[in-house]
């Protein structure tokens, strides 16, 4: 598993985006405009071939089922006052159609519209305005960073990994305190070994293998997914592939020029290996995901201590990973707004920060978070693992030989003040 | 050192009983000592403290003259009544994982350990994992792994339990094999038979106290009923008048023209005192002294434990 799993993770990842992108049929529009003839006709173009036909749109509908038409588009009339226009799919089109549908329909209303008012396309054109803003933080070196789009997903996607890995690993020591408990040799190794060396001798260990699945796991996957990615994508996301894909006129290319840069430059696998901070990242992620597993499998090893089979660990499972799944939910808004007070808060927090503040660092772009802050949260994970052990230690100890009780909230409380 | 383990005024408490209180025994060095007592007794719980798995709430516990410390740890070996090893992990790995965390090299387990195996004829054992042995053959290797690194002192919690009669016996050898080596030994059990059979010394616990202790022997003589039965031929009447007034006759009955008692002896006379007694007078056919069982005993001393007070009447 070690070896298949991010070999799988990168097929399916990349299949699906693959099959995701790759556009189906041909598409017979019937088109009804309502426009008498004003409007221009929509010009063919790959894929896409538009039938006008002089009919009502209840009467297109009637026959539409039978015919060999995929779509109907039906354009209202007084369109240059009303912008509507209706379209019925037998099969749902791509993003991307619908897309080419919209503009060349936007092109010729604009055509008419502009000779309507007797403006010139070119007056048209230079008035037509598109800025792109493009955000940079001003860090306190004075310096000014550009935010990468990708990376907020690549934080995104590392946030989850993370969630998804504490959760795993946790539950594995949890099962293994279990086991122990279950199949009695818990006694027998505590007449030699102290109950809470037994314990952290157990986080530990499944702390060493997820460590080396994870170095793993990066290994592969970066060798597969930059490998996979050339051969699928190369043709995939060169600028002039997107275009004809747009299917655009002329002038839709002047309109879109400020635009293109943008559009090359998300979605562009040289962004995502080169303007991330990658080394700085993986780091992070060693760390946070390290603190976090501590903080979380001592919690695991505590349930596992105070139940006698896995079934009655459900009362207690979901408190402790409610703050896990929590943050993983609250990530999405931290995406969008990595500066604010919730973003703060919850990456100091250390029952959260392990997600969250993976997902902020990414998100803020390249010194978007402050040092000290860094600094508070790194200190405050490793405050909250000690405290975390240290609780689980004391329920462990007397709980690895307590059979038979059902136990409760209350009787853990209890457990904390029995001497050892 | 005479006594290898010395429990003294050892009291623990857990939150709604007292699991032990005040209990003090010696144990004697080199002695196969029995610990017994009905179930909830308290046993387990000074078998855990001896063990230094929990500690007791008042008292000590002296071990070869020192008080009971980590170091002992490789003194000590354990077999706890409920049974259990990794079921996953291969049975010769981890009877080395065990050995070493009790202190043994790797290479001195390996090779007490192929000595057991053969001893136990179990060598094709050694690369299965636990989960594909029988329960008689896992508690065979448990008993391996507790004996493996020579303790002084070996605790074993109801060894027999789970065995069938052969293996049983074959338990029980090596046992009084391990006493001669010169290791001590406490057992708990429940099995009276075997606590008759191989126990030098015993304690009773009963609800958290000591109600009993010392050497078997000694115990028993000192719950001797001084009961004996004659089998006779021959005149009930001049039987009768041969005992002396040393002599209570408890029981009689006849059986296919041989005459079956029970007397009870008052005065100090030797068995053959009373065959002086009652050989000229009738045809002996046996004689012989009913000693209490332990499990008699046992019974008796809880029981009695467990009588409750008689309700005094204000006159």
């Amino acid at each position: 598993m070690t070896v298949f799993g991010p070999i799988l993770m990168a097929i399916l990842l990349l299949g699906v985006f693959w099959l995701g992108m790759k556009e189906s049929n041909e598409r017979f529009v019937l088109v009804i405009d309502e426009n008498q003839g004003v409007l221009g006709e929509l010009q063919d173009s790959d894929g896409i071939t538009y039938d006008y036909q002089d009919l009502s749109f209840e009467d297109a509908q009637r026959l539409f089922l039978a015919s060999s038409y995929t779509d109907i588009l039906y354009v209202s009339p007084n369109i240059t006052t009303v912008d509507a226009a209706r379209l019925l799919f037998k099969k749902q089109p791509s993003a991307t159609v619908l897309r080419t549908i919209e503009w060349r329909l936007e092109e010729k209303v604009e055509e008419l519209k502009l000779l309507q008012r007797d403006i010139s396309k070119s007056d048209f054109y230079k008035i037509k305005t598109s800025i792109s803003i493009k955000p940079a933080k001003f860090t306190q070196k004075g310096e000014q960073m550009e935010i990468i789009e990708e990376a907020s997903a690549v934080g995104f996607v590392f946030g989850l990994l993370i969630y998804m890995f504490i959760f795993m690993y946790g539950v594995q020591v949890m099962r293994g305190v279990i086991e122990e408990k279950s199949n009695r040799i818990v006694e027998v190794i505590i007449s030699s070994v102290k109950p809470f060396e037994l314990m952290i001798g157990k986080i530990i260990g499944v702390g060493l293998v997820s460590f080396t699945q994870f170095i793993l796991w990066v290994f592969l996957t970066i060798i597969l997914f930059s490998g996979l990615q050339y051969a699928l994508f190369s043709d995939m996301f060169e600028a002039s592939n997107v275009m004809s894909q747009m299917q655009m006129t002329p002038e839709m290319m002047q309109d879109m020029a400020p635009h293109m840069d943008l559009a090359k430059e998300s979605g562009n696998p040289d962004n995502l290996i080169n303007k991330i901070p990658w080394g700085n990242a993986l780091t992070m992620f060693a760390f946070y995901f390290l603190g976090g597993y501590l903080l979380y499998s001592a919690l695991f090893a505590a349930i596992g201590a105070a139940v006698d089979s896995e079934t009655d660990t459900q009362q207690f499972m979901l408190p402790i990973t409610m703050p896990l799944i929590f943050a993983y939910m609250i990530s999405i808004f931290i995406v969008q707004n990595p500066d604010g007070p919730a973003a703060f808060w919850f990456s100091i927090i250390p029952f959260t920060s392990p997600i969250v503040m993976m997902v902020r660092f990414l998100a803020s772009g390249e010194g978007g978070v402050p040092l000290w802050e860094i600094g508070l949260s790194i200190a405050l994970l490793i405050v909250g693992f000690i405290f975390t052990t240290w609780l689980a230690g004391k329920i462990y100890r007397t709980g690895i030989l307590m059979y038979g009780k059902k136990v409760s909230y209350k009787e853990l409380w209890k457990w904390l003040s029995y001497k050892g | 050192m005479e006594y290898l383990l010395q429990i003294q005024n050892i009291v623990k408490k857990f939150a709604n009983h007292v699991a032990l209180d005040d209990i003090s025994i010696n144990v004697p060095n080199g002695q196969i000592f029995g610990l017994l007592g009905p179930n909830g007794a308290g046993k387990t719980t000074l078998i855990r403290i001896i063990n230094q798995i929990t500690g007791p709430d008042s008292g000590t516990v002296l071990f070869d003259g020192k008080q009971l410390n980590p170091n002992h740890i490789s003194d000590i070996g354990y077999l706890p009544e409920e049974r259990g090893l990794y079921k996953k992990m291969k049975v010769g790995e981890q009877a080395l994982y065990l050995a070493q965390l009790k202190g043994m090299t790797k290479s001195e387990a390996k090779t007490k350990l192929e000595y057991w195996f053969k001893k136990f004829e179990i060598e094709g054992w050694w690369n299965k994992k636990v989960e594909e042995l029988s329960k008689g053959m896992q508690q065979k290797i448990q008993f391996i792994i507790t004996v493996l690194h020579e303790p002084k002192l070996l605790i074993l919690d109801e060894p027999f339990s789970g065995f069938d009669p052969i293996n049983t016996n074959l338990i029980k050898q090596e046992i009084l094999e391990l006493k001669e080596k010169g290791a001590t030994i406490i057992f708990s059990t429940h099995n009276m038979s075997s606590v008759e059979e191989i126990c030098d010394y015993i304690a009773l616990i009963n609800q958290s106290k000591k109600i009993l202790d010392g050497p078997i022997n000694e115990v028993r003589d000192a719950y001797s009923s001084n009961l004996f039965e004659v089998q006779f031929k021959g005149n009930m009447i001049a039987f009768t008048n041969a005992l002396w007034t040393g002599y209570e006759l408890i029981e009689q009955r006849e059986e296919g023209g041989i005459n079956k008692v029970k007397i009870k002896r008052i005065t100090k006379h030797t068995t053959n005192d009373l065959l002086g007694a009652i050989i000229p007078h009738v045809e002996v056919i046996s004689i012989n002294e009913i000693i209490p069982s332990m499990n008699d005993i046992f019974i008796d001393k809880v029981n009695e434990i467990n009588q409750p007070e008689p309700i005094k009447v204000n006159e």
